[in-house]
């Protein structure tokens, strides 16, 4: 049979970039999970038909200035204060979708008291939770969930519990709060993960909308940069390292 | 409906929420404000007008609620008492910053640090110079009545609206703690999501429908973006000096010394000019009900004829340095004030009037 | 007997070069070229076109969503 050349027209395409991606450049580095986290939310909000209901809210951190690349109404929050804002959104306004958007220093160190707090309340949001075990806007410091033996600019000879503590998992202690109704940690380093986390996204959501409680999704992620390896390289070191600590799946759902 | 009552300050902010249309008020116990929270839940407005009341776990979480909800375009306050309203200081710059509209009251006491619980005015220069980092302004309303404790939370959210700033009522647990006679005269509904998309729609996350997307940040990564906001926050401000000094003056037309009081401090001063006109001293009174916009062209009008000004305030000298700043270094400004918890008594007062400003002037 | 082919558009300026797509299509259709774009960024072509079966792995993964894909079944 004879080769023939695909026809490139709107019939025959099957993926492209989502509607409610902007057409900004995202600032993240090359190779960055945030992109494609980002992404999810964008798909997940068109398929749900939920862009004109929809208040994400931004934390500080690498991912701040989410509300450049994703086509709904944002607002940007205090560090580690976005749970707050969001609960106080949804209590007002219970037919919208109000979700954080948060990395590991703004989620799980200096908001710990507000995300465990909403956690608790059953606030009806969903928690969008980045941990890739670093911070990265401020340059590569130690996270909350930095992994012991980590080398990070804050430490430079490898995380030390007698030092700097321990890692935490702050996914599984939520899990143990009455008000939170899903809890899931996904990943988005192969295609497969990628299309599982979306399931996992749209579920929260849903709960969200069904006023079941507070849901939570934390992506073990990467940050190639801060962890100074390529992108395939830190998809690889994620597996290794990040994945026996922090193990994907589900750890609640009701 | 026109009520009259004999409430507690604190009560009456609580029953002024519900009834000026308050969308949401989320707060923390601390002393001396405690029972605006307490009112609220024995009030139960959520089965009423709809309003959402929420303890918080922190200040900081409180004021960062009231920085979703006004985010949404929704009519928010908060209380809190002087430890909290550190607490709150990030908050309230990330609300100027992002131009929100909200109320905060403070029912201040004495500090620094845990301090007590007794009445002061030391939170002036936080509450009109630096409630948090940046160059921003609250604008910010010292009631001396359970009547006006009602009154500035219509007030507040009016002013609140239309600059978008936040706007603080600064008060004291002297005028929290006290009962008198209130009437509850003004009444309004809260706004429909309806009103809100189409007055606010240009700012406020009501969801993108019918409109491009709003954004509600204090960031601006670019500097020479930074400062064209920064103009026009100062623009902002010009337009409440401009437009927004309040103040009452008693007996100053012929007045040879003025004190300057506002808040608990000027119902004592009431007394004091009573006792020195009795006496025979022309002694009249200046009360900021504004104390950002400070009423500095009514006290420099004043220098024509006034010798001398004495600013009585609970604290060791805040208000005072704004009364110099007005009316300049060519006439005498005095300071008085007891201070950590402590209230001065009438005869207290006019003895220091005697001895800082009278006699040096004879 | 039904074949089905793919092929992708490479948004050339949006790509940065990261190389995720590369290693996550099942089928070795992608590499980095040796030229960069106006950033500098070698980004990502169809090396091998022939493979592709549209199967979108490469773009449901790309972090900066430069990757359309299209999908054609042809009939003997």
């Amino acid at each position: 049979m004879a080769e023939f050349q695909v026809e490139m027209n709107e019939e025959n395409r099957v993926y492209t970039k989502p509607r409610l991606l902007t057409d900004a450049v995202m600032h993240y580095c090359p190779g960055c999970s945030h992109g494609t986290i980002h992404k999810l939310v964008a798909e997940v909000i068109e398929e749900m038909g939920l862009e004109e209901r929809s208040i994400g809210i931004s934390p500080v951190g690498c991912s701040v200035l989410a509300y450049n690349y994703i086509d709904i109404d944002w607002a940007e929050a205090a560090h580690g204060r976005a749970a707050a804002v969001a609960a106080a959104i949804k209590r007002l306004n219970p037919s919208k979708l109000v979700f954080t958007y948060q990395g590991d220093g703004d989620l799980a160190a200096i908001g710990t008291g507000e995300t465990i707090h909403a956690c608790n309340r059953g606030d009806n949001i969903t928690i969008i939770f980045v941990n890739n075990a670093i911070y990265g806007m401020t340059g590569g410091q130690m996270a909350p969930t930095t992994l012991l033996g980590m080398k990070t600019s804050t430490t430079p000879y490898g995380r030390d519990a007698s030092l700097n503590g321990y890692p935490y998992k702050i996914a599984n202690m939520i899990t143990q709060l009455e008000g939170v109704s899903y809890v899931t940690r996904q990943s988005v380093h192969t295609p497969a993960a990628v299309r599982k986390a979306k399931k996992a996204l749209r579920h929260a959501f849903e709960k969200s909308m069904d006023g079941k409680g507070l849901s939570f999704i934390e992506f073990v992620a990467t940050c190639n940069s801060g962890w100074k390896l390529s992108p395939v390289a830190a998809n690889q070191w994620m597996e290794e390292h990040m994945f026996p600590f922090y193990p994907l799946g589900d750890l609640k759902d009701i | 409906m026109e009520e009259v009552k004999l409430m507690k300050g604190n009560e009456v902010v609580a029953e002024a929420a519900v009834r000026s249309g308050c969308d949401g008020y989320f707060g923390y116990p601390i002393t001396p404000q405690t029972e605006i929270i307490e009112t609220l839940m024995e009030m139960r407005p959520w089965e009423t007008t709809g309003m959402v009341v929420v303890q918080a776990e922190s200040e900081t979480a409180s004021i960062n609620m009231v920085y979703g909800g006004a985010a949404s375009g929704k009519r928010v306050m908060t209380s809190s008492s002087s430890p909290g309203i550190s607490l709150m200081a990030e908050g309230l710059s990330y609300l100027a910053g992002a131009e929100l509209p909200c109320v905060v009251v403070n029912v201040s006491r004495g500090g620094p640090g845990l301090g007590t619980i007794q009445p002061s005015q030391s939170d002036y220069f936080q509450a009109t110079k630096a409630a948090g980092h940046g160059d921003f302004h609250l604008i910010v309303l010292a009631p001396n009545s359970v009547q006006e404790m009602y009154d500035f939370v219509f007030d507040g959210f009016d002013l609140a609206f239309k600059y978008r700033n936040p706007v603080m009522i600064l008060t004291d647990g002297l005028i929290g703690q006290m009962m008198e006679k209130v009437v509850l005269n003004r009444q309004r509904p809260r706004m429909t999501d309806e009103y809100i998309a189409e007055h606010y729609g240009d700012w406020a996350l009501t969801g993108k429908k019918g409109r491009k997307y709003n954004i509600v940040t204090s960031l601006e990564l670019d500097p020479q973006v930074q400062e064209e906001r920064n103009h026009r926050l100062q623009a902002k401000y010009a337009a409440v000096k401009a437009n927004e000094v309040r103040y009452e003056t008693r007996l100053c037309d012929d007045a040879d010394y003025v004190i300057v009081a506002y808040g608990c401090s000027s119902r004592i001063c009431a007394k004091v000019i009573e006792m020195a006109r009795e006496d025979g001293y022309k002694v009249g009174m200046l009360r900021p009900i504004t104390l950002y916009p400070f009423p500095t062209e009514a006290l420099k009008a004043l220098k024509s004829h006034v010798k001398g000004f004495l600013a009585v305030e609970l604290s060791t000298g805040q208000m005072v340095e704004d009364v110099r700043l007005s009316v300049g270094s060519d006439v005498l400004v005095e300071h008085y004030g007891r201070y950590g918890g402590m209230v001065h008594s009438p005869s207290e007062v006019y003895d220091a009037l005697k001895e800082k400003i009278i006699n040096k002037l004879k | 007997m039904a074949k089905i082919k793919g092929s992708i558009i490479v948004d050339r300026e949006r790509c940065k070069g990261c190389g995720v797509c590369v290693v996550s299509c099942p089928f070795g259709v992608l590499k980095l070229s040796a030229e960069v774009n106006s950033k500098g960024y070698n980004y990502s072509f169809m090396a091998n076109p022939d493979a592709c079966t549209g199967c979108a792995s490469c773009a449901v993964i790309c972090p900066d969503s430069c990757i359309t894909v299209y999908r054609q079944k042809a009939s003997n």
